[in-house]
């Protein structure tokens, strides 16, 4: 396996407009930066994990991406090429090479189409000359891989439970061979039993058919088996990049620090003896987002500093990027 | 005096496609003052089992069985009677707090409400006292917080809310349904925290129901898991970490993928969850166990004491053959 | 173990025939098996069909046109013109002798033809608006949904009126009148639930895998739509048969000697007076019958398709 730069993500902002009450139609529309300027490379066969509490923005970030959400400045080079200044029907050729994979599993899946047509709609999409007997193959080869039983092709969504609803979409996201798919939060809607089937078959796919994968997660734990780098955002802010052990075992900025610590662990002698490092607050409004550095307000480090001058995304120790003016 | 103790409780739904039996056969009991975590998957029951203790069942809901609190039998009892320990002695905090505040009224009102209806206090004391107790939960500003409006506060602080409103009559037990699932992992710890920190100053015993274990590990005292409708295992919650003598307690404790820990590969359990319109015949989790046997298809497995320490568990299996 | 249980073989040889069942039950089949439960719902459709059936089959069995007078009743109703199979005046005369039997079924036909049609134009017009309005969103969707809010405040009633007045009484006029104003709330509705449906997850699967627009409105929209729509076309018939009948007991529906239940609800009325109680009450009963059974079927089509919202 070569690790080749697949992917190259530079300083990718979204904003979202958001209208306030008493809003007339002519008035200013209010900023709500979702995505404040991101930047990461992606190597081929490489999990990169995102992690953040809700309204982070990882999942608008996932989206905007893939330019399903317009955005403000950025490139996203896929081998080289800029995707986001594509035009519509261009980028349409390269939505087959990047799938994703949904949160909800029975909502990702067209309540009205058999789990067959579901499967075979991106293959008709991009290749709409197959043969009816040739779909047939491959929608049974995929449902094969990801462990669906193939006299099942007839049935509807609705007949299925949770696990097997998310391997109907792993399956629609493989069969045109992808080379990326982004997975946002797959396995959070499921039952613990179920998570673990849906990991270890996302991670066996990935060996078999040499993928790589972005994997979007609010569950620490989960991203950290997952993932070989981690990416932690805070209110649309990258925060620490590195390596998912580095993570774990040398958090660098405080605020991974304080969600590593808040993870609880399935082990009572370690759970009730921990140290818990508690963040204080809530989050602020991200409509106003606090000067400086955007957890300054929460932070047992912070000083004056922090309130001025926001802090780059440096490299701390090598491949260990952290955004503070006072990290470990 | 048992503080509560809950017989051979069931409880069934009529549904359109037939019954379905949510709650099988439940014993256990709670100590006053402890902590006991019941923890399951979806459909494993976990959350209807106090739902037919508090008389919160749906219209097609019926609960057969005995549920006793200081003595008292509670299961099935009148609107009125509920309604006099509901509050007053047992609360209850939802997943969603916003299910239970009322979206068009201050929370001063909500709150002060309460304890006139409860305790006939007068207005100002009411209000001085909903104060008082937001103080307890760590809500800072309370006096300027108390007036505004549910919609107004963010899900971690309508937790805390949640939480004051339950303990404002001073409940003696304190039922909280998956409390943090729908929280980030920091407010979790906060709220966690705050729990375990009331249950020590109040003394209140709290049950609380949630899927993830670890959650149950660093927060309470017995955990009791389900499956199926089923008490799988019952114990003291270290014992039940360190010595899992279910093998659906074992397959749930190594399927969680955990941070301090380098396995590459996650042990799952086989299968799908069972389906509650069949029959529960024999154990529930037979079709996903490894160890099953013949009778574990047929005969239901009773809770048997396993070992000392109160240590209870379903199965046929021996627990030496499980290693 | 060799020997297995009878318990697990009776468990297995089930999951073995259910797997070998290749087909699923759609959201459709499952439809219409709750709706074949609903006996209300059911017995509605019976007499429904009846009813339709007897304003074509009935005809043949009339012996009286709907414009023939017959002379030796005109002026005795009350007398002459009781309801009774020897004079062929099955269900009586009304006050001019003409044959009531022959237009009941007259009127049968105009105002189940005037309720289809009018549904039909609310569903088709209702929904390709509604459906392209919702998906397309944003300053469009503004655009469109104020002319929708626009033509609502215009009064209906009001209008219709003023058109069969201006164009003169003619069936068409009023087609086009209950057709234009009847697709308002329909548009609303239906793009009330395309909002809904457009933030749902397979439609932005859809969206990422790179599935056209058109491609989407059309295998992912309106199939998900088809259910709400239906319930509230058959809601809609009723109403556009009372609309109609409305307009013609005022007397500007359909012409003479054409007839509709209205007109003849309202002639039925007129002569309550002079003992000739069967020309109020004939029309009447078959008028609401109709009413009551399209009702009821709506509401079973309502639970059968949208079983949670009971």
């Amino acid at each position: 396996m070569n690790h080749k730069t697949i992917m190259q993500v530079e300083n990718l902002k979204v904003h979202f407009d958001v209208s306030s009450e008493g809003d007339m139609p002519w008035t200013k529309r209010k900023k709500l930066q979702a995505v404040n300027g991101v930047s990461f490379e992606l190597k081929s066969g490489e999990t990169l994990g995102i992690v953040g509490e809700s309204g982070c923005g990882k999942s608008t970030l996932a989206r905007a991406i893939i330019s399903m959400v317009p955005s403000e400045t950025g490139r996203v080079l896929w081998f080289g090429k800029d995707l986001l200044a594509l035009q519509k029907t261009e980028m349409r050729k390269h939505r087959k090479e990047i799938q994703m994979i949904f949160q909800d599993p029975l909502a990702s899946l067209n309540p009205r189409m058999t789990i067959g047509e579901i499967i075979a709609e991106p293959l008709k999409t991009h290749y709409p000359k197959t043969s009816k007997a040739d779909i047939k193959a491959r929608v049974e080869d995929v449902m094969n891989k990801v462990g669906l039983l193939e006299n099942l092709i007839n049935r509807y969504p609705h007949e299925f439970s949770g696990g097997q609803c998310q391997r109907i979409g792993i399956a629609r996201a493989l069969i045109l061979k992808p080379k990326l798919i982004i997975c946002d939060e797959p396995v959070s809607a499921l039952d613990v039993s179920i998570q673990a089937q849906v990991i270890n078959l996302l991670m066996d796919l990935q060996k078999e058919m040499d993928l790589t994968l972005i994997f979007i997660a609010h569950d620490l734990s989960i991203v950290k088996h997952i993932s070989t780098k981690i990416m932690v955002l805070y209110m649309g802010n990258m925060v620490e990049l590195a390596k998912s052990e580095d993570i774990y075992n040398h958090p660098r900025h405080p605020y991974t620090q304080a969600l590593i610590s808040a993870v609880p662990i399935p082990d009572p002698k370690i759970e009730k003896n921990k140290d818990l490092i508690l963040i204080e607050g809530d989050l602020p409004s991200p409509i106003n987002p606090p000067s400086g550095c955007v957890f300054r307000t929460r932070c047992k480090k912070a000083q004056d500093i922090c309130s001025q001058e926001k802090p780059e995304l440096k490299e701390a120790v090598s491949s260990h990027e952290v955004a503070c003016h006072f990290h470990d | 005096m048992s503080f509560l103790e809950v017989n051979n409780l069931n409880v069934e739904f009529n549904t359109a496609d037939g019954i379905v039996r949510a709650v099988n056969n439940v014993n256990f009991s709670l100590e006053e003052g402890k902590i006991l975590a019941i923890v399951g998957e979806s459909g494993s029951g976990k959350s209807q089992t106090v739902f037919a203790m508090m008389g919160l069942l749906d219209q097609n809901g019926r609960a057969t069985g005995s549920v006793k609190f200081e003595d008292q039998e509670i299961l099935n009892l009148s609107i009125s009677e509920l309604n006099l320990i509901r509050s007053e002695k047992i609360a209850m905090i939802f997943q969603d707090p916003m299910t239970s505040l009322n979206p068009y009224m201050k929370i001063s009102e909500q709150m002060a409400e309460v304890l006139i209806h409860h305790k006939g206090l007068s207005k100002t004391d009411a209000i001085n006292q909903s104060i008082s107790m937001l103080d307890a939960v760590q809500i800072p500003e309370a006096k300027n917080l108390i007036r505004m409006y549910p919609h107004e506060f963010s899900g971690g602080m309508r937790q805390r809310v949640m939480i004051a409103m339950s303990l404002l009559c001073n409940p003696k037990l304190l039922i909280a349904d998956e409390p943090t699932t729908a929280l980030d992992v920091t407010v979790q710890a906060q709220i966690m925290h705050l729990l375990s920190d009331i249950q020590k100053e109040f003394g209140t015993s709290i049950i609380l129901i949630t899927h993830d274990l670890g959650v149950v590990a660093g927060n309470s005292d017995d955990t009791l898991v389900m499956y199926g409708g089923q008490v799988m295992e019952i114990a003291e919650t270290e014992l039940i970490y360190a010595r899992p003598t279910h093998p659906y307690t074992q397959g749930l404790i190594s399927a969680v993928p955990r941070l301090d820990d380098n396995a590459e590969k996650l042990k799952t359990i086989q299968g799908n969850p069972p389906d509650a319109m069949l029959d529960p015949v024999g154990c529930p989790f037979s079709p996903r166990c490894k160890f099953s046997k013949d009778i574990c298809s047929n005969q239901t497995p009773e809770l048997l004491e396993a070992g000392e320490n109160k240590h209870f568990r379903a199965c046929h299996v021996a627990f030496e053959e499980l290693l | 173990m060799i020997v297995a249980n009878k318990n697990k073989i009776v468990k297995l040889a089930e999951n073995l025939t259910a797997d070998e069942q290749t087909s699923g039950r759609s959201l459709w089949a499952d439809a219409r098996t709750r709706f074949m439960g609903n006996k209300a719902a059911i017995t509605s459709l019976v007499i429904l069909v009846l009813i339709v059936l007897f304003s074509f089959v009935g005809p043949y069995f009339a012996v009286w046109t709907y414009e023939q007078i017959d002379w030796n009743t005109m002026g005795s109703a009350a007398t002459l013109g009781m309801p009774s199979i020897e004079t062929g005046h099955y269900f009586g005369t009304d006050d001019l002798g003409r044959d009531l039997y022959s237009r009941v079924i007259q009127g049968t036909q105009i105002s189940l033809m005037v309720g289809i049609v009018g549904a039909t134009i609310a569903v088709v017009v209702g929904t390709l608006y509604g459906a392209t309005s919702g998906y397309i969103g944003g300053r469009t969707d503004q655009i469109m949904m104020r002319i929708v809010d626009i033509l609502m405040a215009i009064p209906f009633m009001f209008v219709l009126i003023l058109l069969l007045v201006v164009f003169g009484r003619s069936i068409i006029m009023l087609f086009v009148g209950i057709g234009l104003l009847s697709w308002l709330d329909m548009s609303r509705i239906v793009r009330g639930q395309t909002l809904n449906l457009k933030n749902k997850e397979f439609i932005e699967a859809a969206q990422a895998t790179g599935v056209s627009d058109y491609k989407i409105i059309i295998r992912h929209i309106v199939p998900n739509l088809l259910g709400i729509v239906a319930v509230y076309a058959t809601l809609l018939v009723p109403g556009i048969i009372i609309a109609e009948s409305f307009i013609s007991f005022l007397g500007l529906g359909v012409q003479e000697p054409k007839t509709s239940w209205g007109a003849l609800i309202s002639e039925g009325a007129g002569t309550i007076n002079y003992d000739t109680e069967w020309q109020l009450l004939v029309p009447l009963s078959f008028f609401i019958v109709t009413l009551f059974c399209i009702y009821f079927i709506g509401d079973g089509l309502r639970d059968a398709l949208d079983p949670k919202e009971r």
